[in-house]
This record gives structure tokens, C-alpha cells and sequence, in this order.
């Protein structure tokens, strides 16, 4: 991915930032610009997730493309977060033996992957499961 | 509109063909079509092709006219038409519009993919370029991934098993066994599938369609005029196609394709047609839970009876609803911008009763059902013989 292209989704990576329709309410995560709801009599403006969800499903990843090589084997999950929207994350901090549908994840800061000895580092978020730990502080 | 039939159906092997190139592959494809048509090829007025990559494949774009030129049918237009793995179908649906609107006359509708002309690894990554590329790629998502995250949503669900998903593998390679054009000539078993190496969480890769190389054409005209042809006309007694979200997250359930319910909708409505009207059907099993919840959402048993209607030998190739009698995409192959009309060339066999081996009984309405990437679009046709 060239830098542009990632460049102009930090907000969104780094700040779980998705959008709101002012006229029906919905959250969408990744953004949407047309609310397909409510389309031009919708309004969206940016809306701040809070990061928490429910595992909705999930699967450990063997074969992966190169820039994930060194990651195999990686899980990855559809988490349902609280304000609605589901959102594909790798699963991070546990193993697969472990993990349930509908348990409770968080969204965490972490580095998805490296293009090359050269290239840019990518950030964004991964799901970890809560199991009684305080949520993790994310930057305001 | 005018209603339109298929009078001559050519394909190549499919597997991996190293000795043979992209304009070889469709030359072949064509020639046997026109052949099977009894057409010399100036009768023809317009071609489709449905190609996903030949751009990331062989780096070449702007196939439709190095076709049209190469088959010796320059100036007739030719058009290439994108849907990832329901090019195919999607090419059949333009080039059917074609004929019904009074456009055009003699229609090719093709579909091409060569794809062994880069290394596996290179060839999954073009594969996973179907997905969300922003959301779903970047996270590290594979194109069998996807199906993996639907597999477990089902058996979350329903109760679906692994064993149940691997019969769907095991029924599709006994059926490729029987066609001579399939990639893959293996009988495999329910423990086999189920050792094979794991793909993507609960799949495994003998339940994934493989990369192929393969062409397969259909020639299209008004139904009015196919006996001048064939003896043997199908008739395309509906099209649909519906678009559903490219994310999986954004989609109302993992467990069910929204396109492919719109499509078959659609398709049966225009032929006034029925699910249990159907003899036989080419569904989209690009992964052993792809076929599970095609059966259901088509309409032939209820939602979350894919697994359990398989078990029962159902959908056998002797059974009362044979699904894949050509091996599908798991057995005969998975040429993505080819799928769609191959399955359509094994429905026209079907219903004209020149299937040899894999011959079903009474066939008289077909169906093919044809899924691009996780489900963002899905072509549903309807044939029946006339």
C-alpha cells in the first residue's frame, strides 16, 4: 500500500474514528460517506468508536500472503463492537484453543505488519479478549 | 425482449496449463463452440468475456480486442466484463441482454483465466485482491479466510460439522472423476479432507478450489432461430444478479449470501420457475461451506439443512437434486474468469443429455448459481430445455 493511501486513514486506523448518520443514527466502522439507509436525506459526520465488542467469528490463518509471512499462523476475527458495526481484526494475546464466539474483545494499538527492510511500518488496531483485565488506555 | 438460447458450448481442459498460453486457451474454447454450432465464426456479432485478472495474472490488459483479434474476428466488438469469480456469469448475463434486447444476433459469451503463470503465493495474493483491500486485506484477511469466518459463523449457528463439509469435497471429486475436462481425477474421503493441511481455520485445502487454468465459450442466439443451429436448444429462461457489501463485517449475517437470494429471486421469477423445479444445478463451491449455504439459499432445503442435506445424498450426482455432476470448482477447477460459463456449458450438456458418465436423470430445468469474492456479487441462471 503506498504511503498516501494509508496516510489519509490514520484517523480512522490510529482513533477508531467512523462515521454517524445525523438522521437515522447508525454507525458505520470502516466509514461510510453515504448513510445507505437514508441516503441524501442522511447526514454522516466523523464518530469515535469506543474500541469494545464481542468476538463474532473468527479463524486461524496458515497460508497468508508475504507481507503476513512471518506472522503465520495469525487469527483473525469479525468483531461485533458495541455501537453496531462489525469489523474484521487480527485477534492478538491468545490462542485459538481459547477463544469463543461472543467473547468480549477490545481494539488495541498494535503494528499490523512491515513492507520490507525499507518500506513504511503499518499500525492499527488488533482485538484482544478483556478476561477481566482493565481496558487499555488509548491515546485522546 | 426476445428470449434466447445456447447452441453451442466449447471449453479446454482445465488444470494447469503450462504448454498453453492465454490466446491458445481461448482460440480453443471458441473453435470448439462454433464447431458444436455448426457456425464458421463470420455469423458472429459481438463477444463477452468475463476475465477477473488477466491485469495481475500475465500483465496484460485490454484483453477484449487482442481476443477479437486473435480468434480472427476483428472489427466485431468485443467486451470484457469484471466481477471477480462471477466474471464468468456475469459475461453470460451481458451477452444474453444482448441478444434478447434485438442488439445483436450471434453472441459468443466466454470466460478465461490463466492463472498458473505465476508462482501459488503470487496467485493467492490476486486472489485476495477480491476483498476490501483497505479493511479486510490490510488486516492480513486471505481469500479463504473470508469462507473460514463464514464455515465457523454456520457451525456456531447450525450445528454444521466438519465431516458434513467435507462430504461436499469428497461428492465433488468423485463428479470430476467423470468429466474428462476436470482438473482434478481424484477420489478423496471424508478423512483424507479432514487430514489435509489447514487453510484458514476450520478449512482445509482440500475443501478450497485450487488455481486453474481453463476457457470455456457459449454461443448465444434468438430462441426463435436456434434450430437453425441445433436440435438440441437450451433456452436461458432467467438472469439475475445482485450486489451485496464487498466487507463481510457490513453484511446482516455471515451465514447467508443476500446477493445470491436476490439473484436466485430474480432468476426464478423471470422463468416462472420454482426451486423444486430444478433437476440439477452448478453452484459456486469456491470452499466446501460456499456449496453448504449455496443449497440453502437457492432455495432447496431450509436455512442451515446445507450439511444435512449433503449427508443424506441430496445433492449426489444420483441423488434427487444433483449439485456440481461436473466436480465444480473443487474438482473440475476454479479458472476464475471461466467458472461461470463452465458451469453453464455442463448445464446445457446436462439438459441436452450429453453428459456421458455424469449424466443425470430427467433433466429438463437447470440452474447455475455463480459467486464473486466473499459474496459482493452473485449471478443466478435459469435454463430449460425447449
Amino acid at each position: 500500500m503506498h504511503v498516501p493511501r494509508f496516510w489519509r486513514e490514520i484517523p480512522n486506523r490510529y482513533g477508531l474514528v467512523g462515521t454517524r448518520c445525523g438522521h437515522c443514527n447508525r454507525v458505520f466502522f470502516p466509514p461510510r460517506a453515504i448513510c445507505p439507509h437514508c441516503r441524501r436525506v442522511g447526514h454522516l459526520e466523523p464518530y469515535r468508536l469506543s474500541g469494545r465488542g464481542k468476538i463474532y467469528s473468527f479463524t486461524t490463518v496458515y497460508s497468508g500472503p508475504a507481507d503476513f509471512k512471518d506472522q503465520l499462523p495469525y487469527m483473525l476475527a469479525i468483531v461485533e463492537l458495541e455501537e453496531g458495526p462489525r469489523v474484521m481484526a487480527q485477534l492478538t494475546d491468545c490462542r485459538e484453543e481459547e477463544v469463543k464466539i461472543g467473547e468480549e474483545v477490545e481494539l488495541v494499538f498494535r503494528r499490523i505488519r512491515e513492507e520490507g527492510e525499507e518500506g513504511i511500518i503499518y499500525y492499527g488496531f488488533k482485538a484482544r479478549p478483556v478476561r477481566g483485565r482493565s481496558q487499555e488506555a488509548r491515546p485522546s | 425482449m426476445r428470449r434466447v438460447a445456447v447452441v453451442g458450448v466449447g471449453q479446454t481442459k482445465f488444470g494447469e496449463l503450462w504448454d498453453t498460453s492465454f490466446r491458445q486457451m481461448i482460440i480453443e474454447a471458441g473453435t470448439r463452440a462454433l464447431e458444436d454450432a455448426g457456425m464458421s465464426g463470420k455469423e458472429i456479432d459481438a463477444i463477452y468475456v468475463g476475465n477477473m485478472s488477466a491485469g495481475q495474472f500475465i500483465r496484460q490488459e485490454h484483453i477484449a480486442p487482442l481476443i477479437a483479434d486473435h480468434s480472427g474476428l476483428a472489427p466485431v466488438p468485443c467486451t470484457r466484463v469484471e466481477a471477480a469469480c462471477a466474471s464468468g456469469a456475469l459475461a453470460l448475463r451481458e451477452a444474453m441482454v444482448a441478444v434478447a434486447s434485438g442488439m445483436h444476433d450471434v453472441v459468443v459469451a466466454a470466460g478465461i483465466e490463466k492463472m498458473t503463470d505465476v508462482i501459488a503465493e503470487t496467485g493467492q495474493e490476486v486472489l485476495a485482491t477480491v476483498a476490501d483491500q483497505e479493511w479486510e486485506a490490510f488486516m492480513g484477511a486471505t481469500f479463504h479466510s473470508l469462507f473460514a469466518l463464514m464455515a465457523r459463523r454456520h457451525m456456531y449457528e447450525f450445528g454444521t460439522t466438519e465431516e458434513q463439509m467435507a462430504l461436499v469435497a469428497v461428492k465433488n471429486h468423485h463428479n470430476a472423476c467423470l468429466n474428462a475436462y476436470a482438473q482434478h481425477h481424484v477420489e478423496l474421503t471424508v478423512e483424507k479432507v479432514l487430514q489435509s493441511p489447514v487453510v484458514s481455520s476450520p478449512l482445509k485445502m482440500l475443501e478450497c478450489a485450487s488455481l486453474t487454468d481453463g476457457a470455456a465459450c457459449l454461443i448465444l442466439v434468438p430462441l426463435e432461430e436456434a434450430r437453425k443451429y441445433t436440435d438440441t436448444p437450451v433456452e436461458i429462461a432467467g438472469s439475475g444478479q445482485a450486489s451485496d457489501t464487498i466487507t463481510l463485517g457490513d453484511r446482516e449475517s455471515l451465514v447467508s449470501l443476500r446477493a445470491t437470494r436476490e439473484a436466485a429471486r430474480m432468476a426464478y421469477r423471470m422463468a416462472g420457475l420454482e426451486p423444486r423445479q430444478v433437476n440439477v444445478a452448478e453452484v459456486h463451491d469456491a470452499t466446501t461451506i460456499s456449496e453448504i449455504m449455496a443449497v440453502e439459499d437457492l432455495g432447496f432445503c431450509k436455512k442451515g439443512e446445507g450439511g444435512k442435506i449433503t449427508e443424506e445424498g441430496i445433492t449426489a450426482i444420483d441423488g434427487p437434486l444433483p449439485v456440481n455432476p461436473s466436480g465444480g470448482l473443487e474438482g473440475r477447477g476454479h479458472p476464475i474468469g471461466a467458472t461461470g460459463i463452465a458451469q453453464a456449458l455442463e448445464i446445457v450438456l446436462q439438459l441436452r443429455g450429453e453428459a456421458g458418465k455424469r449424466q443425470v436423470k430427467k433433466a429438463e430445468v437447470g440452474l447455475t448459481h455463480n459467486v464473486g469474492g466473499s459474496g459482493g456479487t452473485a449471478v443466478v441462471h435459469l435454463f430449460r430445455r425447449v
